[in-house]
């Protein structure tokens, strides 16, 4: 425990750990000092001069190191000559503060007006106004007349754009630097700078593409004023128009807490749109960050013209029960952690009441080791640090899971352990205390050689705590399966306890309730279909892979159950539309075994239903008896019959607790507009009894002359819930391979030039890119671009002939 | 009296190394590392009653004592950024008499126990950062840097680095900013450079004519240094005298001296017999010091230490001594300090950015008759707002000229503005 | 050609001055070598300089742009760099430029057609004592010019324009 200094805050007493600042002690007991600059999460610089307060402290005699006493027996207290800036004193015992004297006042209204001398004031067309820190401390302290004259204000751009996703008002910007701070010292990529100085100062970029990090839209929160905008919000909507509604982001395991700002639109003939998407602080998840992904992808695809629409009729529906209560055991339901747990329970019950097999769809494997030795309760890993040890193996945490990324990286800023193992290099190596880089294929047995390397391995076994991240980096099922055995061995020992366990870096939001509820994926999917009826949800067999495609033609009898058409919704004898996560409620298990609930913020399509009540209603309709009247009736459900849920109900989930720092959108202290989270926290799941499933792996080793692809992740893909997401389209791409130079030189490739890639029977054409960390066997293929890769596999790499 | 920092005027070709060893050139270094235990040179200066040469005045030995034993390695910083409207003292130092600066900072190295000496030059200072270079070069052939000086344990580098036009970077936390390669925007401060400096590291930054004041230090012993100068201000300092004056130059004189000598005695006067309305003692950072026909004898004869010159209404700062002739109205002296201001303000802080962009703008419509008595009045307090409210000290002397201004030339800006 | 391929003994030396982990420090010295031929850094260059000091262009672009020495546009190839600061201006600084830019016929911060010599008027350059005075920078480096007058001063651009004085 930190000693406990005690000092008064206009006239009110608060004790807080040595070392707190002053802006923080008096946040703690409800005293708002103004700020600019300051950002609880980021080093305190002093620039803005706003939160000048006088402070004194008591005299100390120095011969007896005892407070100078008055008449009434009181400390004497010395003012320093000054105001001081309150974010950059620390407290220190029997200090006194006063944030609202004439002389702090006096202060403070002196830098409102000097910021004001250079502020175009145009709040009514300012898509900050309305939640503005200037606009309200100008309403606060500003005079009713300016003694500056409006024709000499500088005339500025109002219109640059950084990169695509964000624009600068270089006129209204305060040179706070909070976004330059951010990128700086949270990020780590600081691609945004201050360019001239003085008066003159200005934000630019010199990035390709400009501002070129995944992160950028978190500067626009942050931004005290309305400098710094996002191109899918400006202009767009004020913000006392919108209704908010909490949500998580579906885009990666992470759950990252949102909330949707939606209003209704004449444009959009009167519907409910979500007009932007911004972070809910949640401290043990995302804290008050989401990435672009998140903010820019979350809810384009929910919302596209193209979207399934036309509600199946009684007789449609009897159709699909009749066709599965008569197929029973023969009956193989498919669905992808996109779905929600009360979803897939409802599915997980109805393929078990008819004796069939409940199969998840995914690349990826080893979501049973999660739920044996997993986090539970307790576990943030936000308090990770000094004696603590992380260990992220086969993923790009940047790419796969962009705010564990910056969480990781923090942990390793507060002093702990991280070692990153890879096949490649990755931007995380960076902050790593230990880089293991291996070939692909020796991800399982490099992990079980760890414990015994010497600082590896004192690392790894002598730590207080000790989280294993693992990925499907270049693995397949079976590799990333075989990855998570060997990983779990590395926690089984610390089960239960908080901050310990493994954590899967999984495809979608999802993954881990799928094998939380008992899905399991099949080794091999193909032959599972072939003479089944099946029933698919929230899944695209057939567009992802041509051998799928094909066997879904041998199957029985196929029902997909989607939001969005794709190739299997075609192919299929039934097409279900549904409604999207954001029409209705909820919850997901983040990678880290939290439970999260996500509500409606748009109404629902008229006449579709969500997952969990079509399932119920074809179940009831082959005679199967489910819930399907409230998610929140489903859950009841789940929990009393799943003992990792027992202790979950929705109420539980809705629970919140203090957050620090304390964010609440009307505040000055906090000065950003990360929404104040008042609808649950969410709760871990308790370790669960999961069998896990060995698997061994004969590492699949390029030949001589032969080159092997293996699939990896990159942020921005090709994937459904991403193309509809017009803003992102610039940064992601098209479809490419990397490998080595020297591998590419032998056959005659240049970086950046389009190549032909023959595997698995198919061809596509691609753009190779030189990686110098890989070796030369092998050629890294992106996920989700439309080669179809599930597993490493040989392949052939041609300069491509001209199209 | 002879030079005691500007050796050269009397010694021809001191920069040569030859030559600065012929007349007892890094004597000082070799005792102090020969025969004084690194904290005995820290009293030493102590005893001798420094005071830092760039401005503040704050005593060097007091302010090398601050620096942890307990965090390695130490930093020593040589302040070379000379840039205060009307200062080009070091300048001379640096060019005429580089040896004499190179063993004072190499005695502050040893006295800090640092192993390696940064010498911040501003970037207008190209031509003397190689010869310096060069200086440097030589020092090494003959063995006054490098590996084991002396046959001691004691082992120095030194190197030059250069600045690239900002004022600001004469602040010490923005010239250590500067040196590690960032903009050079001041920090804030506690934490002193003393414990957080260079890299984060315990560092002194001292000023060219402090340093060059060492070797004296330790060759002549705290009571021989203060054979010149006054108790409180101990020493020679380097007078640069400038703006309306028939001899502008550098003047080496004890502390104590009066401004009549400095500017009758050694100035020759003003030209044309023009007489003095200010003075700004302290360069363009100095509150302008009246002078008129009633207090003409107070001014002359108040002498130019850290104490005295406060008492006629400004500082004596680095001494940078500018002359105003009756000639000039002060509404345009204002002009070019606020302009300067304006111009070198970092940004960083609010009041300081605002602030200055906000008076001149005043100050632009008083030069060209556009302003009202209001103005006048507004002017003054946007300065006073600015004043107490900056990140340093650049604020806070930008404000001097304008306040002092207003005050005591009030005639200056009245006739200059249109009825309200 | 790269700056490593120009100048590779000299970044060595400059990396040198710094600690190994601390290299950012020769963003300064670096910028300098990246103006000597053009006498502004091109974009390859401060590229090149953040790839070398492994940090980012922004960060290199922000340092050129703080400091008034490093330029990122052409101008003349010799920047004459007047101070009119108060000191100078007191003895004759304003005029001293005024008729300089006359005779030239060019505006303070233009350059002359045959793009050899750009006036600038700059902040005090520790000269106050020989006033007026100025600086010139190129890409080889600066170099003071004191006690000057018009006349004297358009006989350095004579010079210069027939290449006969070295600036160094």
């Amino acid at each position: 425990m930190p000693k406990m200094v005690t000092l008064t805050i206009d006239n009110q007493q608060v004790s807080v750990p040595e070392g707190a600042l002053v802006v923080d002690a008096a946040r703690k007991i409800g005293i708002d000092i103004p700020v600019f600059c300051y950002h609880p999460k980021m080093e305190p610089v002093g620039m803005c001069r706003m939160c000048l307060v006088e402070i004194g402290r008591p005299i100390i005699d120095r011969a007896t190191g005892q407070p100078v006493l008055d008449e009434t027996g009181q400390p004497k207290i010395q003012f320093m000559p000054k105001l001081e800036t309150g974010c950059t004193n620390s407290v220190s015992e029997g200090m006194v503060v006063l944030t609202r004297s004439e002389k702090a006042l006096d202060g403070q209204r002196g830098t409102v007006e000097f910021l004001l001398t250079s502020h175009p004031l145009d709040c009514p067309i300012c898509d900050k106004g309305g939640e503005c820190p200037l606009q309200n401390l100008t309403m606060a302290h500003a005079a009713d007349q300016s003694r500056f004259i409006l024709d000499e204000k500088m005339k500025m751009d109002k219109h640059v754009p950084l990169g695509e996703l964000i624009w600068l008002d270089r006129e209204r910007c305060i040179q706070c630097a909070r976004c330059i701070r951010f990128q700086d010292e949270i990020v780590g990529e600081p691609v945004i700078g201050f360019y001239n100085r003085g008066r003159a100062t200005d934000i630019v970029t010199y990035s390709d593409p400009g501002f070129d990090s995944i992160f950028s839209g978190n500067t626009t929160d942050i931004c005290p004023v309305g400098a710094l905008t996002t191109s899918d919000f400006r202009f767009g909507a004020r913000p006392w128009e919108m209704n908010q509604s909490a949500s998580v982001c579906t885009q990666c395991p992470v759950g990252c807490n949102l909330t949707f700002n939606v209003r209704r639109e004449a444009k959009a003939g009167g519907r409910y749109v979500v007009k932007r998407v911004m972070p809910r602080q949640n401290e043990q998840v995302n804290e008050t960050w989401i990435c672009d992904k998140g903010r820019f992808a979350a809810h384009h695809y929910t919302e596209t013209p193209e979207r399934l629409s036309t509600a199946p009729d009684t007789a449609t529906l009897k159709q699909v029960a009749d066709k599965l209560a008569a197929a029973k055991s023969d009956t193989v339901v498919l669905a992808s952690g996109r779905l929600s747990n009360e979803d897939l329970f409802n599915l997980k019950k109805l393929a078990d009441g008819l004796g069939g097999k409940a199969l998840l769809y995914t690349h990826m494997g080893g979501g049973d080791a999660v739920a044996a030795y997993g986090l539970s309760a307790g576990s943030n890993l936000g308090e990770l640090g000094k004696g603590d040890t992380i260990l992220v193996v086969a993923s790009d945490l940047h790419d796969e899971a962009p705010i564990w990324w910056l969480r990781l990286k923090a942990a390793a800023k507060r002093g702990a352990t991280l070692i990153v193992a890879n096949a490649r290099a990755i931007a995380l190596d960076h902050y790593a205390t230990y880089v293991v880089r291996y070939a692909y294929g020796d991800e399982a047995q490099t992990v079980r050689g760890l414990p015994t390397k010497p600082k590896i391995g004192d690392a790894l076994n002598g730590a207080s705590n000790l989280v294993v991240f693992f990925g499907a980096d270049g693995l397949g099922l079976d590799g990333s399966q075989a990855l998570a055995g060997a990983c779990a061995e590395l926690v089984k020992d610390r089960t239960g306890k908080p901050n310990n366990g493994l954590v899967g870096v999984w495809p979608r939001v999802n993954d881990q309730g799928a094998w939380e509820l008992g899905f399991r994926p099949s080794p091999d999917l193909a032959a599972e279909l072939k003479g089944k009826t099946v029933y698919i949800a929230a899944a695209d067999p057939a567009g992802d892979d041509p051998a799928l495609a094909d066997a879904l033609k041998e199957a029985a009898f196929v029902i997909a159950q989607d939001i969005l058409p794709t190739a299997t919704t075609a192919a299929a004898l039934v097409a279900l539309p549904v409604l999207a996560y954001t029409e209705r409620e909820g919850s997901y298990v983040s990678g880290e075994r939290r439970v999260q609930r996500f509500y409606p913020a748009v109404p629902p399509r008229p006449g579709l239903k969500a997952d969990y009540a079509l399932t119920a209603e074809i179940a009831r309709l082959a005679g199967i008896d489910l819930e399907g009247r409230s998610p929140l009736l489903v859950m009841n459900h789940l929990a009393s019959e799943t003992n990792a849920f027992a202790d979950i109900s929705y109420a539980k989930l809705a629970e919140v607790t203090e957050q620090w720092p304390i964010v609440s959108r009307g505040d000055l202290y906090y000065g950003g507009t990360s929404y104040e989270n008042k609808q649950g926290l969410g709760a871990h799941l308790a370790v669960s009894d999961a069998k896990v499933a060995g698997a061994k792996v004969d590492a699949l080793r390029p030949k001589e002359d032969e080159l092997l692809a293996v699939p990896v992740s990159t942020v921005y893909d090709l994937g459904t819930t991403m193309t509809p997401s017009k803003l992102l389209s610039q940064r992601i791409g098209g479809p490419r391979v990397a490998l080595h130079p020297a591998a590419a030189e032998k056959l005659g490739i240049h970086n950046g030039h389009p190549v032909t890639v023959r595997l698995n029977g198919w061809e596509a054409r691609a753009t190779a890119v030189f990686d110098e960390s890989i070796s030369t066997g092998v050629v890294l293929v992106y996920r989700s671009f439309g080669i179809p890769i599930s597993a490493p596999t040989p392949v052939t790499i041609a300069v491509a002939e001209k199209a | 009296m002879a030079h005691l920092l500007l050796r050269h005027r009397d010694i021809e070709n001191l920069a040569d190394l030859a030559v600065y060893k012929k007349h007892g050139g890094f004597e000082a270094l070799k005792k102090a590392v020969t025969s004084m235990q690194p904290e005995q040179v820290t009293e030493e200066v102590k005893a001798s009653g420094l005071r830092g040469r760039g401005g503040a005045g704050f005593p060097t030995g007091v302010k090398w004592s601050f620096l942890p034993n307990n965090t390695w390695p130490h930093y020593v910083v040589a302040n070379a950024d000379e840039s205060e409207p009307g200062t080009f003292k070091d300048r001379e130092i640096m060019t005429f008499n580089p040896f004499q600066f190179l063993e004072g900072v190499a005695i502050a190295c040893y006295a800090v126990g640092a192993n390696e000496g940064y010498i911040y030059l501003r970037g207008e200072f190209w031509q003397i950062a190689h010869l310096l270079d060069e200086k440097i070069a030589d020092m090494e052939k003959a063995g006054f840097l490098g590996e084991k000086l002396f046959g001691s344990d004691f082992s120095l580098k030194l190197y030059t680095h250069l600045g690239a036009g900002a004022y600001i970077c004469g602040e010490e936390t923005a010239l250590l900013e500067s040196l590690e390669g960032n903009r050079g925007q001041p920090r804030v401060r506690p934490p002193f450079p003393a414990t957080y400096g260079l890299y984060g590291k315990p560092t002194v930054v001292n000023n060219v004519e402090t340093i060059a004041n060492l070797p004296l230090i330790v060759t002549e012993g705290a009571t021989g240094f203060r054979k010149n100068g006054t108790d409180k201000s101990p020493g020679t300092k380097i007078f640069s005298l400038s703006g309306n004056i028939n001899k502008p130059g550098n003047y080496e004189l004890p502390l104590g001296a009066t401004f009549r000598e400095l500017i009758f005695t050694c100035g020759g006067g003003l030209p044309e017999g023009r007489k003095v309305k200010g003075i700004m003692p302290a360069g363009a950072s100095s509150s302008i010091i009246l002078v008129n026909d009633e207090n003409f004898d107070k001014v002359m004869d108040t002498p130019m230490d850290y104490e005295n010159v406060q008492n006629v209404g400004s500082m004596l700062g680095s001494a940078s001594v500018i002359i105003i002739d009756d000639t000039h109205s002060m509404d345009w002296v204002i002009s070019k300090t606020v302009h300067f201001f304006r111009h070198e303000s970092c940004g960083k802080c609010t009041p300081c950015r605002e602030g200055n962009f906000w008076m001149l703008n005043i100050i632009d419509r008083i030069g060209e008759g556009h302003a009202t008595p209001r103005d006048v009045t507004l002017l003054k307090n946007v300065a006073t707002q600015m004043q107490g409210k900056c990140l340093c000290a650049l604020g806070e002397f930008a404000t001097m000229a304008v306040v002092s201004a207003i005050e005591r030339f009030p005639e200056d800006f009245t006739t200059r503005v249109k009825p309200a | 050609m790269s700056l490593v391929e120009k100048y590779p003994d000299e970044i060595k030396a400059v990396l040198a001055k710094y600690p190994p982990e601390r290299k950012r420090s020769a963003v300064m010295p670096l910028l300098y070598m990246a103006m000597r031929e053009e006498g502004f850094v091109t974009k390859q260059s401060m590229q090149e300089i953040a790839d070398l000091l492994e940090i980012s262009t922004t960060d290199v672009a922000a340092i050129i742009g703080f400091y008034t020495l490093y330029h990122d546009k052409k101008a003349g190839k010799y920047r004459m760099q007047v101070c009119n600061d108060l000191p100078c201006a007191l003895r004759g600084a304003d005029q001293f430029l005024e008729s300089l830019c006359g005779n030239l016929g060019i505006k303070v911060g233009e350059t002359t057609p045959d793009g050899l010599i750009t006036v600038e008027a700059v902040m005090c350059l520790a000269a106050c004592d020989k006033a007026p005075m100025f600086q010139i920078q190129s890409g080889s480096g600066l170099v003071y010019h004191e006690n000057m007058t018009v006349d004297k001063t358009m006989e350095l651009i004579d010079a210069l324009r027939k290449g006969g004085v070295e600036v160094k």
